[in-house]
């Protein structure tokens, strides 16, 4: 069926057939459907995930007719999940969508184990306990947690997961594996064929910057016993080095060789990170280890081995100025490699699931494949429990950000956004919610958040009247255009999550609708 | 306390903004009924392009306590646009934009009406754009932004010492999404950067060497735009491409393998020639709601002043983590089109053909085929035909005359100018001041006064 593919065409460019696969197989419960969460569906919905369920006691308002697109004048007095469920289904019939009509306070109460049924859960405007308690289940259970919550022109998204770990991060800007300073023996086999001193003027112009880089950093380190350019002024000598090659000044490929040297004064080896994951407890395989630690545990071998300090070659080259000949020929033996370190790690993968009393082939050629296109990009997240936050956040951290000005607002509104529940909880209403009280209110949250803040052990730290005058002011509104942003941010968290691809955010991100400062928060 | 018997507002959170006091508004916040009443009745939003983020800004506006609205798009639903475009549903493919999105909005948000423009932007006259209090554009090209930009900012006047006239300012939103990454910005013209003063945010498009696709090529793009930009031409002739044509595409699809082939590069496939032909910007929902929520809150709090506003420009990135970061760019005080224009002196003498001729040699402007307005008054066009007949006459006329003898004011002047070794469409703003015109003392003392 050619519809359905061409229908997500222009999503299946960013994560491809496997992203989108994953997303099908997910299924998604969403808390509260107000504009928050009932936004935050409406993408996934449109992207095709595999299943959707609602969970909301409420009934439709006459208020709730000024910020939720999927409820209507018909509807009100309605389940506001049932009505919820038949917009989105109807957005997209291959979704399967159910909803149930209870309060998400009661069911995390009740029934704990109902969260377990799903890959994801995004819970939107849960107050205070309710959240720790959820985060307790879905921790216990395995199951991915995205919180969201607006709150008039302020709010957050945060995820919690205990282990999250990505092999296709797609990273922004990540440089290319040329080795160009540690060549293995078949590209010094390939680049010898060449000589930079061709006479053709047409032939010197279409050699690739690699092989000039791959000579001149040799040439270089030959006569710089066995080292690479280092400090600023040997760095500038070898550029100067290499435009000496030049014979004449409209040359494209020693152009781009000039632009690329920074290449080559690139460390040799694996970066920090990747050595960090490799020394990480669960790189020690067992038989309860994951695929992803297990191929973590083949990388460790590979680079103390066959690798000699390096990880499997990426494989591809970016394009550049060259003969269509050599260009060939080049990425033919960066291939090669690719391959053939490729055949090690898979190799040592399979030994080691024999060693762990696992099945050698239960992981697949394509995914031993794919871990050694991005052995250099892997990525390990590990999100804090929200209780844990809220018990022992970084004082530090909450001290340095209300003292910045760039900050200060989103800090501002951390701090209140957790006030607010504490003053719910004391007073039985929000901050603002009601029209009369206003001033007693803000006397109030002021004295809440003082002592939040004691209680967090900030002494001494201050918030600014005004955001505790907007706060009241905001009365636990929920706007639509507000909760469309924040939707918006928590749907594209659990496409990340779910596909396994592109790097989630790590923190909370506080929403400041006032001036945009909005700040993500590692506390 | 709440009165269990009191009607509910059907506005109940946006209440809570545009009827209460805050401390960090903007200047001209005068909270109550009356300033929610007058955004719902009198103020009216444009909102330029109906798709990807054109959807989601009039759902957003539609529930921001905005009812009279309007939207243009020249283009017809495509079913590649179902992922994200969400007013959008199978049956409509084929069907103008512009049309089901109002419908749909107007279906579902009671008392909202949305009049929907099935045409170019530039096809409607500019008193068009000058009749909403606020423009928010969901475009997808640079040209179209420029456009609406040359507009917006045509309408702007300055004061005798250069201060822009408040009245005539007219405030744009902009949106702009790829994949994952997005940004928004407030254009206030006079006041912050316009598009064109921070034109240089946009790199520019990647073109390939010509010696590269048709001598070296070395991967599957390079045999894809041989095939789209040499082969074609040659093979068709005066036949036009048509990327929309599926046997055009083919016909490119199928070049580009043979050249492959004969290079030994592998990676051609029809869905690399579909998006390198039409540059296909991958899109998904999330980011589309994202960049349109912040655009419309901006156009909420700008209209209503319930909130300090952006300032001026967030960018936002979420594949690699979560990034949003705000950018206050400032004006570029000659800017062509929001500065207070290009002075151009001139003798009362001086025809309005010489005038056209002087525009194609001015060094900051390379104006060719020019046409040109004063206020409302068209005083030559270069087409249609009829038009162009009917304004013949004007050509040996003194400018002065025709700008009905004030000693300086404003012309647009539209045209064809060379940016960039490029031809583009252009419309400019200029200051003209007439030397040594008589009679126009008592009017110099009295703006001097």
């Amino acid at each position: 069926m050619s519809e359905p593919k061409t229908k997500y065409d222009r999503q299946l460019r960013i994560w491809g057939e496997v992203g989108q696969a994953a997303l099908e197989e997910a299924s998604i419960c969403l808390l509260n459907c107000g504009p928050t969460g009932s936004e935050a569906l409406k993408n996934l919905v449109l992207g095709g995930v595999g299943s959707i369920t609602i969970v909301d006691g409420s009934k439709v308002e006459i208020g709730d007719l000024g910020n939720n697109f999927m409820v209507d004048e018909k509807s009100v007095g309605e389940s506001k999940a049932k009505t919820v469920c038949a917009f989105l289904q109807e957005l997209n019939d291959s979704v399967k969508a159910k909803f149930i009509e209870e309060s998400p306070d009661a069911l995390i109460l009740s029934n704990p184990c109902f969260f377990s049924n799903f890959t994801l859960v995004i819970a939107t405007q849960l107050v205070g306990d309710s959240v720790v308690k959820l985060d307790r289940i879905c921790r216990e259970a395995n199951v991915k947690l995205v919180f969201a919550r607006s709150y008039g022109l302020a709010g957050f998204v945060r995820v919690s997961v205990k282990e999250h770990t990505i092999v296709d991060s797609k990273p922004d800007h990540f440089l290319d594996d040329l080795r160009l300073n540690n060549p293995w023996p078949e590209l010094k086999s390939f680049v010898e064929t060449i000589d930079l001193n061709v006479s053709d003027p047409v032939a010197h112009k279409h050699i690739p910057y690699v092989v000039i880089l791959v000579k001149m950093a040799d040439e270089w380190t030959q006569s710089h016993s066995g080292n690479l350019p280092s400090t600023r002024e040997e760095k500038k000598e070898f550029k100067d080095f290499v435009k000496s090659k030049m014979i004449s000044m409209d040359e494209d490929n020693y152009k781009e060789a000039i632009e690329a040297a920074f290449k080559v004064f690139a460390p040799r080896g694996i970066s920090s990170e990747i050595q960090q994951i490799s020394n990480d407890t669960c790189a020690e395989p067992t038989s309860t280890s994951s695929d992803f630690w297990v191929m973590v545990a083949a990388l460790k071998e590979f680079v103390s081995n066959e690798g000699d300090g390096e990880a499997p070659l990426e494989g591809s080259i970016p394009d550049m100025t060259s003969s269509t000949e050599h260009y060939i020929n080049l990425q033919k033996i960066y291939l090669a490699k690719a391959e053939a370190d490729f055949l090690v790690m898979e190799e040592r993968v399979r030994n080691i699931l024999k060693n762990i009393g696992r099945d050698p082939s239960s992981i697949s050629k394509p995914t031993i494949k794919s871990f050694c296109k991005n052995a250099r990009k892997l990525k390990v997240c590990r999100y804090r429990m929200v209780e844990e936050e809220f018990n022992n956040p970084s004082v530090t951290e909450i001290q340095k950000c209300l003292a910045d000005e760039d900050y200060s607002g989103a800090m501002g509104f951390y701090i209140l956004l957790r006030a607010v529940d504490r003053f719910a909880a004391n007073y039985n209403k929000f901050p603002g919610q009601f029209d009369g009280g206003m001033d007693e209110d803000i006397s109030r949250l002021k004295t809440t958040a003082l002592s939040l803040l004691t209680d967090l052990g900030c002494n001494g730290s201050v918030l600014p009247d005004d955001l505790i005058n907007e706060m009241c002011r905001f009365g636990a509104s929920e706007l639509h255009v507000v909760a469309a942003f924040l939707g918006g941010i928590a749907s594209q968290e659990a496409i990340k999550l779910v596909t396994k691809q592109f790097i989630p955010m790590l923190g909370t991100y506080i929403f400041n609708g006032i001036d945009h400062k909005s700040q993500l928060l590692t506390l | 306390m709440a009165d269990l018997e009191a009607p509910q507002s059907k506005t109940r959170d946006l209440d809570k903004l545009l009827l209460r006091a805050g401390n960090l508004v903007g200047p001209d916040f005068y909270p109550g009924t009356e300033l929610r009443d007058d955004m719902r009745d009198y103020v009216r939003i444009l909102v330029v392009g109906a798709g990807g983020l054109g959807c989601e800004l009039l759902k957003d506006l539609a529930l921001s306590g905005f009812r009279n609205l309007d939207v243009i798009d020249m283009d017809r639903i495509e079913v590649t646009n179902l992922n994200r475009q969400f007013l959008f549903r199978l049956e409509d493919v084929g069907k103008p934009k512009a049309e089901v999105a109002a419908k749909r909005v107007m279906e579902r948000v009671s008392g909202v009406e949305i009049v929907p423009h099935f045409s170019r932007i530039e096809d409607k006259e500019l008193e068009f754009y000058n009749d909403f209090n606020i423009i928010a554009l969901g475009l997808d090209s640079i040209e179209a932004r420029r456009y609406i930009n040359g507009v917006a900012c045509g309408f702007l006047e300055y004061d005798e010492d250069d201060t822009p006239r408040r009245e005539t300012i007219k405030p744009m939103v902009d949106g702009g999404t790829e994949g994952f990454k997005g940004h928004a910005r407030v254009i206030v013209p006079g006041v912050t950067p316009c598009f064109e003063c921070t034109i240089w945010l946009f790199p520019p498009q990647v073109k390939f060497p010509l010696c590269t696709l048709a001598e070296t090529p070395r991967n599957a793009a390079h045999c894809i735009e041989y095939a789209h930009l040499i082969k074609w031409p040659e093979v068709h002739g005066g036949k036009s491409f048509d990327p929309d044509v599926p046997e055009h595409m083919k016909w490119v699809y199928d070049e580009a393998i043979k050249r492959a082939e004969l290079f030994g590069i592998p990676g051609v496939t029809y869905s690399l020639t579909q998006g390198v032909v039409k540059n296909i910007i991958p899109a998904i929902a999330s980011t589309n709601a994202i960049i349109s929520a912040a655009c419309a809150l901006e156009t909420l709090k700008i209209v209503s002043g319930c909130s300090k506003t952006l300032a001026n420009y967030l960018t936002y990135n979420g594949g690699e983590g979560l990034h949003t970061k705000v950018t206050e760019f400032v004006r570029d005080q000659d800017c062509l089109v929001c500065g207070p224009g290009i002075l151009i002196e001139l003798d009362t003498s001086i025809t309005l053909q010489k005038f056209i001729d002087m525009l194609e040699e001015h060094p900051k402007l390379l104006l060719s085929k020019a046409s040109v307005k004063h206020g409302k008054d068209s005083l030559y066009m270069q087409a249609p035909p009829v038009l162009e007949e009917m304004h013949r006459p004007n050509l040996s006329k003194p400018l002065y005359d025709l700008m009905g003898r004030v000693q300086k004011d404003t012309v647009h002047v539209f045209g064809t100018a060379l940016k960039n070794e490029e031809k583009q469409s252009s419309l400019t703003k200029l200051r003209v001041v007439f030397k040594g015109a008589d009679g126009v003392t008592d009017m110099d003392t009295a703006i001097g006064a």
